[in-house]
């Protein structure tokens, strides 16, 4: 066994350990903790596999990001611990045969008897100034284009729908909005009314006499 | 040397796993997210390999992509989830049955 097959073992097991954590904590923040180990391990393993930049962006977008999510809201919730884990033992056995009956059928077609090295051969090893990051990011601006600009109005939508989920609108009564179509409108003449009149000299005040004296 | 048998293998246990874990935590949307998550990551670990064996880029873009969709729908998923508890006061499923569907 090389050095290399040491690391990727030591990286896979920990993911599968730590993948089962995942599944079996009882408490969802441990889960979550769990699954950013996990998310790392494989970030270790895609970069073994010389995909250096999506196992960056997967600590960076998924371990910086979309888990930190996951923690604030499993923090935020207030969550039964024991009414979510009952029928867990139930369903044991179930999941277990289902996903070892899965896995079955995945080796037999994905086992090293079609994907072994000496089906597959050995793969490019890229020199040491080979940029993964440039080799992603000029087929992505050119031949996929669109397919990059779908994702950002896809994620412009998701920030969109996030928003509005969220959004909680108050009675009136309760909160005071401003109403910005309303301030923008409005002209001078609608605040400001300019009135002629005389002037006029209020002789009715009463004459102090000690002063005239 | 690595081969790719190797990466698939790894793929298709992380894969079994979440697909245990959405068995098992039928109760949980938070931890059902979660394996939807470790599901992705077990397809995408697929693409990396492939692109790497076959020496072509386009199975990093496809992820990429891949983790664009996932990162949008674990926002919404927790939106969701956020808007149930605030009106049911609970997350657990058997709770969420007023469409009888």
């Amino acid at each position: 066994m090389t050095f290399e097959q040491f690391i990727f073992y030591l990286l896979a097991a920990m993911a599968v350990v730590s993948g089962l954590m995942v599944i079996t904590v009882k408490n969802p923040v441990k889960a979550a903790l769990w699954l950013v180990l996990t998310f790392i391990t494989t970030a270790a393993i895609w970069i073994i596999a010389q995909a250096e930049f999506l196992g960056l962006v997967l600590i960076l977008v998924y371990v910086g990001a979309v888990m930190v999510l996951f923690l604030f809201v499993v923090m935020m919730l207030d969550i039964n611990l024991a009414q979510l884990k009952e029928g867990f033992t139930r369903y044991l056995p179930l999941g277990a045969i289902a996903a070892a009956a899965t896995f079955g059928m995945m080796y037999m077609v994905l086992g090293p008897d079609h994907f072994g090295l000496e089906v597959t051969g050995a793969p490019v090893v890229h020199d040491a100034d080979y940029s993964n990051t440039k080799s992603i990011g000029v087929p992505l601006y050119t031949t996929h284009a669109y397919a990059f600009v779908l994702a950002a109005v896809l994620l412009l939508v998701g920030i969109v729908a996030a928003i509005a989920l969220t959004l909680r609108r108050r009675a009136p009564k309760e909160v005071l909005y401003q109403n910005i179509d309303k301030q923008v409108k409005t002209q001078a003449a609608d605040r400001l009314r300019m009135v002629k009149m005389d002037s006029v000299v209020e002789k009715s005040l009463p004459v102090n006499e000690e002063d005239s004296k | 040397m690595i081969a790719l048998s190797d990466y698939l293998i790894f793929g298709a246990v992380l894969f079994t796993i979440s697909m245990a874990g959405i068995f098992l935590n039928r109760k949980n949307i938070i931890v059902l997210l979660m394996s939807i998550e470790l599901l992705l990551l077990a397809v995408n670990t697929n693409l990396v390999a492939f692109s790497h064996y076959l020496n072509d880029v386009t199975g990093q873009i496809f992820v990429f992509f891949i983790l664009t969709v996932a990162a949008a729908e674990a926002a919404i998923g927790l939106a969701i989830i956020v808007l149930v508890f605030r009106n049911r006061k609970s997350i657990n499923v058997d709770d969420l049955g007023s469409l009888k569907g």
